[in-house]
């Protein structure tokens, strides 16, 4: 367990060295405070509207943006090590492939929890201080809720990477590879479903169709920030709604799509030739 | 005990062969040198000596246990390692990347300032790596390679891009280490200099073994001529009756004759004895010679490697036949006669 922190903790310095988090924690504050305070320009007003109409914009543009972060945080964690020759070195260490990989999992994820913290809070203690008639409890547990989805997100998409990461021999390979995977899950995934939906017109299994969402772990995130309110999704997200999830039941599946890639990446990380 | 025993190890990458049948054995405080051209196999069976590949066939103990296999974690903090290309994490410093790999040891901060000072870096340490030059890179390879004063060190490469001096203290961070009871495996492509610090030599060429042994044991078995270098005042021709071997003469007016290793004490009594001498020098073959014997020529060895030894000695001789006196031309002559 030693070794395990001793790798997370250099992890984490990197990213403090290199800047990620103050530029992630910048990003995010930015993007929170706009979107809350001038969410809703467009309909003619200026101003914080309200606490569900911020946390739904705030989620689908979050759902760009974090998984592309997350992807490029970490698409390096192996394959980086690999090229600087300290791969090799590292595992004559004693420290096991899976001890390894777990600390940078924990380093990785303390950068952007912290970046998703910080960022998010400011724009949530900026809402308190100065908007008025706000329900503190309401505006508190989303919030909350939305950080604590915004980190699994991201270890969703850290753990997808370390896929990448174990499994190509180049850097640029990898980068190009998350670049994929980004667009996936964030773009075609989604259309993908909408239009076998528009072209069987809504009557094929229409059952399982919420279900297929769950597949896709920025749907999850964005069904998780969906099910506290009573409005209802926008798009594909409105099929959701006959289907009632359960948070729990959502935070566990996206838990399983931490764990999956994980497993996935440990065991390419096994099977690389060293 | 022996710290490393390989038997009949076999390494296949798809269909080739890396290492065929390898054998090999290490005991506590002794220092191996592993030769051999790029791609010899030296690096192959360094990762399998480190648990890092697990061998097609054959038997591997390290400390007596199956390194590959996940119990063998709590021998690791007793190995060291130098990898032969590493550039480390350019953004740290040196200091920085030191303390990083002693935290996985579990060795202390202390450790890590004393080691900076004895590889010499405790001027560039806050420095970043990505500044760094390739001895210095070097260097901190070899100061977390010893961390935690091993019981077994691999150093691959380990003098690539160190100047002399940094060489010559090198050898001797090796030799202290020796002296504590630590088996080191070396693998250099860089001959000169090493000899006197190994105790054995193992040759691989195309993932065989082609030769195993301590150095006078080598020699023994390839029967490459000792030379040796002397000057003087002497009736060469009766001398060389007297010997047996051809005397030629150098270029600094001192004399040189080869011959094999059983003949050398006769030949240099011999030489001894005669009232004119004023000095004289013995070269055994060393280990770029044995080296070239059992890598470059094929089997049946002695008569190439001869061939090979004359041409050398040839280039240098040309310059000095017009200064050689006329007693000497008859045998200049007739060395290159034999030659034609």
């Amino acid at each position: 367990m030693k070794a395990v922190m001793a790798v997370a903790e250099k992890e984490f310095k990197d990213g403090l060295r290199n800047r990620w988090m103050i530029a992630i924690t910048l990003i995010f504050a930015v993007m929170a405070s706009g979107l809350s305070w001038f969410g809703s320009a467009s309909v003619g007003s200026i101003g914080f509207s309200s606490v569900a109409n911020t946390i739904v914009s705030l989620s689908s543009l979050n759902v760009f943006l974090l998984p592309l972060i997350a992807l490029l945080l970490s698409y390096q964690a192996i394959v980086g090590e690999d090229e600087d020759g300290t791969l090799l070195l590292l595992l004559t260490y004693p420290l096991s492939k899976g001890e390894l990989l777990l600390g940078k999992l924990l380093g990785q994820t303390s950068t952007l929890a912290i970046a998703t913290i910080v960022g998010f809070g400011s724009a949530s203690l900026s809402i308190l201080l100065f908007a008025d008639n706000v329900n503190i409890e309401e505006l508190l547990s989303a919030f909350g809720l939305f950080i604590l989805s915004a980190i699994l997100l991201g270890m969703v998409f850290i753990c997808l990477s370390y896929v990448i990461s174990s499994w190509v021999s180049e850097k640029s390979k990898a980068a190009g590879l998350a670049l994929i995977i980004w667009f996936f899950f964030v773009l075609i995934y989604d259309m993908g479903l909408l239009g076998i939906l528009v072209a069987t017109e809504g009557q094929v299994q229409a059952d399982v169709f919420p279900y297929l969402l769950l597949l896709n772990p920025t749907d999850i995130f964005r069904l998780i920030n969906l099910v506290t309110f009573e409005t209802n999704g926008t798009g594909l997200l409105s099929i959701a709604a006959e289907q009632s999830f359960s948070i729990g039941g959502l935070i566990i599946s996206m838990l399983a799509w931490i764990a999956l890639p994980f497993s996935l990446a440990y065991y390419r990380l096994l099977k690389r030739p060293i | 005990m022996s710290i490393i025993q390989l038997q009949n190890i076999s390494q296949q990458f798809g269909k080739l062969q890396v290492l065929d049948s390898l054998s090999l054995d290490l005991e506590k405080g002794e220092v191996l040198g592993l030769f051999g051209h790029n791609g010899a196999g030296k690096t192959t069976s360094m990762k399998i000596i480190l648990g890092l590949l697990k061998p097609t066939s054959g038997q591997i103990k390290v400390f007596g246990q199956d390194p590959y296999h996940s119990d063998f974690h709590h021998y690791r903090y007793r190995i060291g390692f130098l990898p032969e290309n590493v550039s480390f994490y350019q953004q740290l410093t040196g200091k920085e990347v030191l303390t990083f790999f002693a935290k996985l040891k579990r060795v202390s901060k202390s450790r890590c300032n004393e080691l900076l000072e004895q590889v010499g870096l405790t001027a560039a340490a806050n420095r970043k790596v990505k500044t760094y030059s390739k001895g210095m890179k070097q260097r901190l390879g070899l100061a977390q390679a010893i961390l935690t004063e091993p019981a077994l060190l691999l150093l691959d490469e380990p003098t690539v891009g160190l100047d002399p001096i940094a060489t010559q203290e090198f050898y001797e961070i090796v030799d202290r280490l020796k002296s504590t009871g630590c088996s080191i495996i070396l693998c250099s492509h860089v001959l000169p200099g090493v000899e006197k610090h190994i105790d054995k030599v193992a040759i691989l060429s195309q993932g065989k073994l082609a030769a195993y042994g301590s150095i006078p044991e080598l020699r023994k078995q390839t029967s490459l001529t000792t030379k040796i270098h002397f000057s003087g005042c002497f009736d060469i021709r009766k001398l060389q009756q007297q010997i047996g071997v051809n005397i030629s003469s150098r270029q600094n007016g001192s004399f040189s004759l080869k011959t094999q290793p059983e003949d050398k004490l006769a030949v240099v009594k011999t030489l001894l004895a005669q009232p004119g001498i004023h000095d004289l020098d013995t070269f055994p073959p060393s280990l770029e010679q044995l080296y070239r014997h059992f890598v470059v020529s094929a089997p049946p060895v002695e008569q190439s490697q001869r061939t090979d030894q004359d041409m050398i000695d040839n280039d240098s001789l040309t310059p000095e036949d017009s200064e050689v006196e006329p007693e000497d031309l008859a045998v200049t002559a007739k060395q290159t006669g034999e030659k034609l």
